[in-house]
C-alpha cells in the first residue's frame, strides 16, 4: 500500500494502468509502464498547477492513456471473443455526484471524453452500443475504424486465450505462466463461457483533486480478452468501477464481477462517510475485507489532499503525486 | 423472523385523481404478484425463484413499464433492461437493450447462472438468449397503444418525460424536482426473504419515455436500482440519473451495516437524500421486516409478511 497524508489539503493525483500482475514480466516492459505513467501524472501535475478543474484533469490524463497503446483501454483495448473492440469508460464529478459512461464504443477514439459528453450534454448518465456511437457522430468526437484500437499484441493474446478456452488475464507476454504470490491462477477448459478463472486485464484510471478540494474520477477499459460481444465490466458502473463525491474520488481496477459484487468504489466513500474512517484507514479496510476471493485494486484522493492506493493482486501499475512534492510510480 | 416479500410498479408523480381505468388493473395486477409471490415462498421456493417468477409476471402485464408495457424510446422502439442478485452467494445477472426477449429478468438470470460475466446488453444480449433458447418475439408484441401515445406526447412537448401515468400538464408540478419538469415513473420490483433469512431482488424497466436509444438508467447498475446482500435486498424505482449518483440500492445496506439502523430506518435516511419527486424502493431485511418508502406523490406497491400483514397501496397509508 502506499500513499501519502497532508493534512494542510492541496491537489493531489492518482492514475493507474490496472491491477494483477505477472511477477515474470519482463523489466522493459516495466520500464516502459513506469515512463507512460510519470508522462502521464506529469500531464495531469501541469493541469493543476494551472488551475484546471479536478474533473477536466482526469479526462485529460484519461485520454493519454487512451492513446497510448500499452494499456488496455482505447488504443490496445483486450479484445472481444470475435477479435473486436468494444471500449467503455465513466466519469465522475465530485461536488454534485454527476456522472457519465459509456459501454460497447467501437469507433470512438476517447471513450472518457464521450462519457464526459454524456454527462454535460444528455439529461442521462449512461449511453451504449449504437445509441453511444450515433451520438458520438451527432457531436462529432473523433472517429476512427475497428482496426485502429486493435494491436498486435492483442491479436496473439486473444488467440491463445481461445486455444485455453478461458477467459485470459492479460499479461501482455506471449506465453502463460503462472502467477506467484497471492494470485490464484487456475486454467480451467470451459464451455459456453462458464466460471473465470483468470483476472481481467488492465484498465485505466485517474482521480484528482483540485486546489478547490473538489474530487473527480475517470476509468476507461477494453474489457476482458475474449468477452462475449456486449459484456459490460465494471468500469462504466458508477459505484463499482468509479465514483466521486465530496470527500472521495475512487477508480478500480481489477476482476470486474468482483468488483461489481462488492460495489467496491462506493465502498471507499462509504465507510469514510458512514464508519468516518479516513482515507487510508477506508481503502485498507475495503480491500481486505469487501473483496473476498475477488482480486482487484483501486486508486482515491480525498478532499485534504490525500492520496491512496490498495489492491490485493500482485502489483498495480499506479503512480501518484501530491502538491507538496511527493511523487510515486510503482508496479509492486 | 418468518417470510417477506413486496413488490412495486414504479413511483411517481402519480395524481390522486388517477381514473379508476387506470387504477384498478394495476391494483389488481399488484395483488395477482403478491399472491404469486406469497404461494411460492409458502411453498419453500428460493427467494431468488420468487422474485424472478413475480417479476415475470409483473413483465408479462402491460400496465407496467416492463416487458410488454415497457415505454418507448425516442425512435419509438422498445429498450428494455433487468437486474437480479442473490443476497447469500451476491451473485447477480443484468442486462441492457433487450428488444426480442419476453422475460428480461430471466435473461438476466442466465447471465448470472450460466455465464462467467454479470452484465450483457444489446446485440451481445439478444444473440446469447437465443443461444440460451429463451423465448424471443416481435418487438411489436412490447409496444402498446398507450405507450405510443405517451411517446407522441413527450416528443409535442419536446421533452423526456418519466411519469407515463398521465399525460404531460400543461403546467410544470411545483413539487417536480427535476429541471424539465416531469415526473417518474416506471419499472417493476420484487424483493424477498424466506424464513431461513436468504435474500433476494429483481427490478425490471423498460426505461424512460422518448430516451435516447441506447440510455441505460439505473436498474442494471448493481447498487443503484437493485442490490442485495446478506442484510437486505433492495429494489429501487424513480429517475434513473438520481438512483445512480445516490447508489440508493447500497446505501441502505451500507447504513444498516454502518450506522447500525433498522432497516425502515435505513431506507427512510436514503430516500431522504434524494431530492423530493424521484425516487421510491421497496426493501426487506434477513430478519422479515419490510419497509417501502417514497419521497414521490406515489408508488404502486405491496407486501406481505408471514405473520399475515399485507398492503396494497398506491399513495401514502396511514399505516407505513
Amino acid at each position: 500500500m502506499t500513499g501519502r497524508e497532508i493534512k494542510m489539503g492541496g491537489w493531489a493525483i492518482a492514475v493507474h494502468g490496472g491491477a494483477g500482475v505477472d511477477p515474470n514480466l519482463p523489466n522493459e516492459r516495466q520500464e516502459e509502464a513506469k515512463r507512460l505513467l510519470t508522462r502521464c501524472l506529469d500531464i495531469g501535475i501541469s493541469a493543476l498547477r494551472s488551475n484546471l478543474s479536478a474533473i477536466d484533469v482526469v479526462e485529460l490524463v484519461v485520454r493519454e492513456l487512451e492513446t497510448d497503446p500499452l494499456f488496455n483501454s482505447g488504443r490496445g483495448s483486450a479484445l472481444t471473443e470475435k477479435g473486436t473492440v468494444e471500449m467503455e469508460a465513466s466519469i465522475m464529478d465530485g461536488p454534485k455526484r454527476r456522472c457519465g459512461a459509456v459501454s460497447g464504443l467501437t469507433t470512438v477514439k476517447n471513450p472518457i471524453s464521450l462519457a464526459r459528453l454524456v454527462m454535460d450534454k444528455t439529461p442521462h448518465s449512461y449511453l451504449g452500443f449504437a445509441g453511444a456511437e450515433e451520438f458520438a457522430r451527432k457531436q462529432g468526437v473523433e472517429l476512427v475504424d475497428n482496426e485502429y484500437f486493435i494491436t498486435e499484441d492483442n491479436v496473439g493474446m486473444l488467440k491463445l486465450a481461445k486455444e485455453a478456452n478461458s477467459i485470459l488475464f492479460d499479461y501482455r507476454i506471449p506465453t502463460l505462466t503462472t502467477c506467484g504470490g497471492g494470485a490464484a491462477m487456475e486454467n480451467q477448459l470451459q464451455m459456453n463461457g462458464l466460471p473465470i478463472s483468470l483476472y481481467a486485464p488492465e484498465t485505466v484510471g485517474c482521480v484528482v483533486v483540485d486546489k478547490q478540494g473538489h474530487c473527480a474520477a475517470a476509468t476507461s477499459t477494453g474489457g476482458l480478452m475474449n468477452k462475449m460481444t456486449g459484456r459490460i465490466g465494471d468500469s462504466p458502473l458508477i459505484g463499482s468501477g468509479t465514483y466521486a463525491c465530496d470527500l472521495v474520488a475512487v477508480s478500480c481496477t481489477g476482476e470486474g464481477e468482483a468488483i461489481i459484487r462488492s460495489t467496491l468504489a462506493r465502498e471507499v466513500a462509504a465507510v469514510m462517510e458512514y464508519k468516518g474512517l479516513n482515507l487510508h484507514g477506508a481503502v485498507d479496510y475495503v480491500i481486505k475485507t469487501r473483496l473476498d476471493e475477488g482480486k482487484a485494486g483501486l486508486i482515491a484522493v480525498s478532499k485534504n489532499g490525500e492520496v491512496a492506493c490498495g489492491f490485493n493482486t500482485t502489483g498495480m501499475f499506479r503512480g501518484c503525486a501530491t502538491e507538496d512534492g511527493f511523487l510515486e510510480v510503482g508496479v509492486w | 423472523m418468518g417470510w417477506a416479500i413486496a413488490v412495486h410498479g414504479g413511483a411517481g408523480d402519480i395524481p390522486l385523481s388517477l381514473p379508476p381505468e387506470k387504477r384498478l388493473p394495476r391494483e389488481a395486477g399488484l395483488r395477482r404478484c403478491l399472491d404469486v409471490g406469497i404461494a411460492a415462498l409458502k411453498a419453500h421456493n428460493h427467494p431468488l425463484d420468487v422474485v424472478e417468477l413475480v417479476v415475470r409476471e409483473l413483465e408479462n402485464n402491460p400496465h407496467f413499464n416492463a416487458g410488454k408495457g415497457s415505454v418507448l424510446t425516442t425512435s419509438g422502439t422498445v429498450e428494455m433492461e433487468a437486474c437480479i442478485m442473490d443476497g447469500k452467494t451476491m451473485k447477480c445477472g443484468a442486462v441492457s437493450g433487450v428488444s426480442t426477449v419476453v422475460n428480461a429478468i430471466s435473461l438476466a438470470r442466465l447471465v448470472m447462472d450460466k455465464t462467467p460475466h454479470i452484465y450483457l446488453a444489446f446485440d451481445g444480449a439478444e444473440a446469447f438468449a437465443r443461444e440460451q433458447g429463451l423465448e424471443t418475439v416481435e418487438m411489436s408484441h412490447f409496444i402498446t397503444p398507450e405507450n405510443i401515445e405517451r411517446l407522441k406526447q413527450a416528443q409535442e412537448a419536446d421533452r423526456v418525460q418519466l411519469d407515463y401515468t398521465q399525460p404531460i400538464p400543461k403546467e410544470v408540478p411545483k413539487e417536480a424536482a427535476v429541471a424539465d419538469g416531469d415526473s417518474q415513473i416506471g419499472t417493476v420490483g420484487c424483493v424477498a426473504v424466506d424464513s431461513e433469512g436468504s435474500l433476494a431482488t429483481a427490478t425490471s424497466t423498460g426505461g424512460i419515455v422518448n430516451k435516447m436509444v441506447g440510455r441505460i438508467g439505473d436498474t442494471p447498475i448493481i447498487g443503484a436500482g437493485t442490490y442485495a446482500n446478506h442484510l437486505c435486498a433492495i429494489s429501487a424505482t424513480g429517475r434513473g440519473e438520481a438512483i445512480i449518483r445516490g447508489t440508493i440500492a447500497r446505501d441502505v445496506a451500507a447504513v444498516m451495516e454502518f450506522k447500525g439502523l433498522s432497516l425502515k430506518e435505513a431506507a427512510a435516511y436514503v430516500i431522504d437524500q434524494v431530492p423530493r419527486g424521484n425516487a421510491g424502493l421497496i426493501a426487506v431485511s434477513s430478519t422479515g421486516e419490510v419497509t417501502m418508502p417514497f419521497n414521490t406523490t406515489g408508488m404502486f406497491r405491496a407486501c406481505a409478511t408471514e405473520d399475515g400483514y399485507s398492503e396494497i397501496a398506491i399513495w401514502d397509508s396511514p399505516t407505513k
